[in-house]
Order: structure tokens, then C-alpha cells, then sequence
């Protein structure tokens, strides 16, 4: 398996590649829904995905993250920017082209509850994809999602049961063999291990962490749990009120985080370690609103260190280290 | 202070537990069919001390802290058996108009869900201002003083705007501080916290823990936390319940918990988190996360013998047909298991 933190860059071109993503959602009032503002959603951010990597996309709730994934899903429309995958530029296709894309670029969201349909069989729910794209007959698609089902840890056997039927954590088994069934090259998860309790989080991560070493998949991983994102991605990047304000491999990321912010957020995180409380400095008050983002750097409101210029310019991202970029006056 | 009728008298010598309870079952009823969540759960908890509960959903720890608070829908729908003592009163004998001004003024409930338990229509003031006039008999405007004062107390800014304010107009964080300056306004001596951080992003988690701690020192409250994040346990237990399938299977001071597990249960719980720092310390990709096989039993369907079995690496026949009793292998150390001595073998079977 090539490990794509030893990849030259520029050598090969990345599977996924965001440049200057916009979204922003108009808030509309009065008789005429007039826009009166807009929620900064996600406020221009760029990154890359090469084949068999996963990237890590991190902040607090309302940092824009989910949103970012569903944009470059194309199940939201972006403002501006562009989403390349595999060099072809998908930002502006029509459902017939996106159509093929979808092959190629699958989703597993949060919620295994919400996101199966309760009246179809899981037979049903995985092979689906099969039949929305013409493939194979009746027995070939069954055979198919039998060996899907066994791939994920479940038993053909229950091909025949209803989702209410399966625990939680089988539940996203079948969410991730469906988004397996057409052979994808990029899966999006959005949160895919947060609503799982501990044991079973283990589980899904192992089996996430098998299917890429199998397929070379690569994965955009969009979570908050910090300790997770740093074991199974190779690249991390951390967003906080619409704006990717670090990147980087994630030893880099872990070890040496440049950016207040992910100082900060790292050091929040409780150690299973007792006595080994850490001497912190937490963060005050709460994420500002992104309908007014505050001026210059977003993040000045709560940064320990900001100075004059903070408030005034906003921050570009620049080179720190080797693929390691960040968004700060003060770096 | 009124102290209502508990602890009328001197307040309890060092050493004894505010709250005691011991056997503590809870069954619910449905179709005609009894439902265990909790069998048998007994823990202590003193003055000034912090008591985690930790485990899985579906483990009974949250069940356990509605049966102590009597939240839980009345019977026949449930029914609760046990000792509950609360500064050495056995609070289960109390009606229930007596158990109302127990509750938030001796022992106070934290939850996860500050939304749905905050009440929509009243500003903030308000609700802490009624609590504070129920229990202590005092004035509405003496209640909207402690209001401000408890608002201040957990850090909200300008709690004098605040306290005129609806729960929506708070972010989840700020909502999660009101509910904490509620259950403190009477000065419980007992504050049982459910999950209390789980719906907060870490930044905010650790000013509610930092201030949990704090509000500790300076009251001396002992609190029952419930979480199943073990990195919350290290930072904030003294002593930690570990619960499985509503049984106690380990007991122990957290230092000795994780230092030396004795039930392959725990042993597999610590195993299956990831580490923050990880990729520092290891030369090639990160380690293979520990699995605990299969799922949690259904209620309805218990294993006979040591609940954990069927997903435990030791089982053995015995451990499938004979119940381990919870033992004190250690000094102040508990686990029910027949195989505790081998319990930190569990991890390396499925590394």
C-alpha cells in the first residue's frame, strides 16, 4: 500500500482536489424574502485528497465542516469554488454527468437510524445501488451483496431483516457496505463512528481502516473526536467558523500544532490517563455567530495571543513545514 | 438554609457517605414481562468527592440515577427496590411531596439534554428564582438576586442580561452552565450529573469540568458522574463503578482502575479508544484498536452466568453458567470475574 505521506508532491494528482469552496446560506425575511444576511458556512477553503490517503477534517459544531462534505458531495450546491475529482472539474455538472460520479464518490453519514429506509430489507438497502445502475441480474446482484455483507462483518443471512432489526453499530456496517457496492475511490464520512458507543466505535474504525488497506480507497473522515481522527487519517485539517486554519500531516498536526486554535482544541481533550492532567489554558467564551464572522482572523475573539493586526487582516495560509500549512499572524 | 427534613441534625462525621446506596434494582414492565436494568447496583459517595459511573447504553447507569432522583414513571410501568440513603436517611420511604423538596435542594440532577430540560417559555431567572423560593421560602426578588449570583458563579457573562433571557437565545454551552447553576442554587450536597459534557464540543467540555471541579472545592458537593469517556473519568474520578449489562462489575480508586484492571470488560473498554498522540509515539501506523466482539444483551435476553461472557476473550464453562460475585481482590479494588488475575490478558487476544 503506498502511504501518501511519503509521496512527492505534485507527483501524482491528488483524487480529490477543493479550491476556494464558498457556501453560504442567504437568510431571507420579510413579505418578499429579501436576503437580510447570510450564514457563512463555509468561507473558501481548499484542500486535496490523493488515492489511498484519508484527510481529516476537524472543528467544533457549526465550524462548517458537514457542510463542506455535503458540498463537495454536490448535495448541496456550492456559491463558488470548484471540486475536481480525478482532474475532472464536477462543480457544474448535471444530474445525468454526476449520475457517473456518484460511483466514484460515496457518503456515510452519522446517523445509521435516519439514513436507511426502515421499509426496505438490508438485501434491499445495499444491492439498491445495483439496480439504480443497471448492474447484473436478480442472482448476480444477490451474490454480490452477499459478498458485501460478509466483507463488513455481517452474515448473508440477514439480508432478509429490517433495519430495526440490527444494533447500532451493524447499522453502520450497512451503510458502509452500501456505499462500497459500486466500487467507489472516495468515501465522504460525516461523523460515521460518533453515535457509537465506544466498543463498537472500535469496530467500524478497524473495518474502515481494512477496507482502505484492501481497496486503497481514500477517505475524507469529517469528525470532532480528536484521539479518532488522529488514528486512522494520514493528513488533518482543522476548520473553525467556515476557514481551514491548519493543515497538516498528522504527526505535524499532533505534535507540533502551529495554529492557537488547534493548540487550544487539543488541549481540551481529556487524557484517559489520570494524574496527568494537563496545566490548560481553556479557551473563553463560545464560537461566534457565522452570520457576522468577526473581522481579520475569525478567531482573534478568543485567542490568547492576538494582537492589533489580528482584527484588522485576515490571515492567509502559508508553508510552516513540509505539507504542513497555517493561518496565522503570529506563525 | 432550610435543610427540609434531611439532615436535621450535625452534618455527617468524615468518612461517612452522603449518599449510600445499596442493592439497588430497577425493573420496567412491559407486555407483563420484568425488566432488569439495574441487579443489585450498591456505591458510596462522600463530601467532596467524585464518583464516575462509567459504561456502555443500555448498561443501566443513567436508570440509576433517575431511580435515586424517583424520576422514573411510576409504578405500575416501573419499580425500584433497594436502600437509598441520603446523609444516612432512607429517602425511598419518603412520599412523595417530601421527596419534592429533597430533590434540587439535598440532591440535584444534571442532564445531558439542556434543551429539553430547560423549560422554553420562562426566562432563565425565572426557573432558578422558582427553585430557589420552593426550597428556601425566600422572596421572589430574593430569588432573581441568586439567580444573577449563580449565573455569575458558573462564568456566564453579564449574567445580569442573562438572567432575563429564554433558554434559546443561550448557545448549548451557556444552556449547559443554567442547568448547572439550577441544580446548585439550593447548595445540594448531592449533585448526580448525566453525561453532562456529551453534547459539547471538547473547548467547552473543559470549562464545564474545570468548573465542576472548582464549584467541588469551593462547596464540597460530592457528585456522581455519569459518562462513558473514560479520558472524563481520569480528569475528574476519585473512584470509579464500572457498569455492564446493570450489573457493577469493577470498583476501584481511578489510579488503580487504570493501572491494573481486574475485569476483562474494563480491560477491553480502554483498549477499544483511540489515544490522543498516537502517531507521535509509534514508529509505523497506529496500533490495531482492541474489539470487543458482538453487542450489549438485550434485557430480554440475559446470558446466564456472567453477563459479559459471550463477548469476553477468558470466558471459560464456569463463566457461562455461574454468576462471578463481585469480590474485593484487592484492597478497595472490586471486579466480579472468575479470571481477574488474567483480566489484562483480555487486550492482548484481539490485538
Amino acid at each position: 500500500m503506498s502511504t501518501p505521506e511519503n509521496l512527492a508532491p505534485g507527483v501524482v494528482p491528488p483524487l480529490l482536489d477543493v479550491r476556494d469552496l464558498v457556501k453560504h446560506f442567504p437568510i431571507r425575511r420579510g413579505l418578499f424574502g429579501t436576503p437580510a444576511a447570510k450564514v457563512h458556512a463555509v468561507d473558501g477553503i481548499s484542500l486535496s485528497i490523493a488515492a489511498g490517503e484519508t484527510l481529516g477534517l476537524v472543528g467544533e459544531s457549526g465550524c462548517g465542516k458537514s457542510t463542506a462534505g455535503k458540498v463537495i458531495l454536490r448535495l448541496i450546491e456550492p456559491t463558488s469554488g470548484s471540486i475536481r475529482l480525478e482532474g475532472r472539474d464536477i462543480t457544474t455538472f448535471g444530474d445525468g454527468d454526476m449520475r457517473s460520479v456518484r460511483r466514484e464518490m460515496q457518503v456515510v453519514f452519522q446517523d445509521p437510524y435516519s439514513s436507511l429506509n426502515p421499509r426496505m430489507r438490508a438485501g434491499e438497502i445495499v444491492g439498491e445501488p445495483f439496480i439504480n445502475y443497471g448492474m447484473g441480474n436478480a442472482g448476480e446482484r444477490e451474490d454480490k451483496v452477499a459478498s458485501l455483507f460478509r466483507r463488513v462483518g455481517l452474515r448473508p443471512e440477514q439480508m432478509a431483516r429490517y433495519p430495526h432489526e440490527f444494533s447500532g453499530g451493524q447499522r453502520q456496517r450497512l451503510g458502509i457496505a452500501r456505499a462500497l457496492a459500486l466500487g467507489p475511490k472516495l468515501i465522504i464520512g460525516d461523523e460515521p463512528v460518533s453515535a457509537l458507543d465506544v466498543s463498537v466505535q472500535a469496530q467500524v474504525i478497524n473495518l474502515l481502516m481494512d477496507l482502505q488497506a484492501e481497496f486503497g480507497l481514500s477517505y475524507l473522515f469529517i469528525a470532532h473526536d480528536l484521539a479518532v481522527v488522529e488514528h486512522i487519517s494520514h493528513r488533518v485539517a482543522v476548520m473553525y467558523l467556515g476557514k481551514i486554519v491548519e493543515v497538516a500531516p498528522k504527526r505535524a498536526l499532533f505534535g507540533a500544532p502551529q495554529h492557537p486554535y488547534t493548540e487550544a482544541l487539543l488541549a481540551s481533550v481529556p487524557l484517559p490517563k489520570p494524574g496527568m492532567r494537563r496545566a490548560r489554558q481553556t479557551l473563553k467564551g463560545d464560537v461566534p455567530s457565522p452570520i457576522a464572522p468577526p473581522s481579520g482572523c475569525r478567531f482573534h475573539t478568543r485567542c490568547p495571543y492576538a494582537i492589533p493586526r489580528c482584527s484588522q487582516e485576515e490571515p492567509l495560509l502559508h508553508k510552516v513545514g513540509e505539507g504542513h500549512d497555517v493561518a496565522c499572524h503570529l506563525r | 438554609m432550610s435543610n427540609a427534613n434531611v439532615s436535621a441534625g450535625a452534618p455527617p462525621p468524615a468518612g461517612t457517605p452522603l449518599l449510600s446506596v445499596r442493592g439497588l434494582e430497577t425493573r420496567f414492565f412491559d407486555d407483563g414481562m420484568a425488566l432488569k436494568a439495574v441487579d443489585g447496583l450498591s456505591f458510596d459517595v462522600a463530601r467532596g468527592e467524585t464518583l464516575c459511573i462509567v459504561g456502555e447504553s443500555g448498561c443501566g447507569k443513567s436508570v440509576s440515577a433517575l431511580s435515586v432522583m424517583r424520576l422514573l414513571p411510576p409504578p405500575p410501568a416501573s419499580r425500584v427496590d433497594g436502600t437509598i440513603l441520603l446523609e444516612g436517611q432512607d429517602i425511598r420511604a419518603l412520599s412523595e411531596r417530601e421527596m419534592r423538596r429533597v430533590r434540587g435542594n439535598s440532591i440535584s440532577m444534571i442532564f445531558q439534554e439542556p434543551m429539553t430540560s430547560l423549560n422554553p417559555v420562562v426566562t432563565v431567572g425565572y426557573q432558578i428564582a422558582e427553585a430557589v423560593r420552593q426550597h428556601e421560602g425566600k422572596s421572589w426578588a430574593e430569588g432573581f438576586e441568586r439567580a444573577v449570583e449563580m449565573l455569575r458563579l458558573v462564568r456566564i457573562p453579564e449574567p445580569e442580561r442573562r438572567v432575563k433571557e429564554y433558554p434559546h437565545q443561550l448557545s448549548g454551552g451557556m444552556r449547559q452552565r443554567v442547568m448547572i447553576a439550577m441544580a446548585l442554587a439550593c447548595r445540594p450536597r448531592v449533585l448526580l450529573a448525566d453525561e453532562p459534557t456529551t453534547a459539547l464540543d471538547v473547548t467547552i467540555q473543559a470549562q464545564i469540568l474545570e468548573l465542576m471541579r472548582e464549584l467541588q472545592e469551593e462547596t464540597g458537593t460530592a457528585i456522581v458522574l455519569i459518562t462513558h469517556d473514560l479520558g472524563v473519568v481520569a480528569e475528574m474520578a476519585h473512584r470509579v463503578v464500572v457498569m455492564y449489562a446493570g450489573r457493577k462489575v469493577e470498583e476501584a480508586s481511578v489510579g488503580d482502575l487504570f493501572e491494573r484492571p481486574c475485569h476483562p470488560y474494563t480491560v477491553g473498554l480502554m483498549g477499544s479508544i483511540p489515544e490522543l498522540g498516537s502517531s507521535l509515539v509509534e514508529g509505523k501506523g497506529p496500533r490495531r484498536l482492541a474489539e470487543i466482539p458482538g453487542i450489549v444483551p438485550s434485557l430480554r435476553a440475559m446470558p446466564a452466568g456472567c453477563r459479559f461472557a459471550p463477548r469476553c476473550p477468558l470466558a471459560t464453562d464456569r463463566c457461562r453458567t455461574e454468576m462471578p460475585p463481585l469480590e474485593e481482590h484487592r484492597p478497595r479494588h472490586w471486579s466480579a470475574c472468575w479470571h481477574w488475575e488474567r483480566a489484562q490478558e483480555a487486550i492482548h487476544v484481539h490485538a
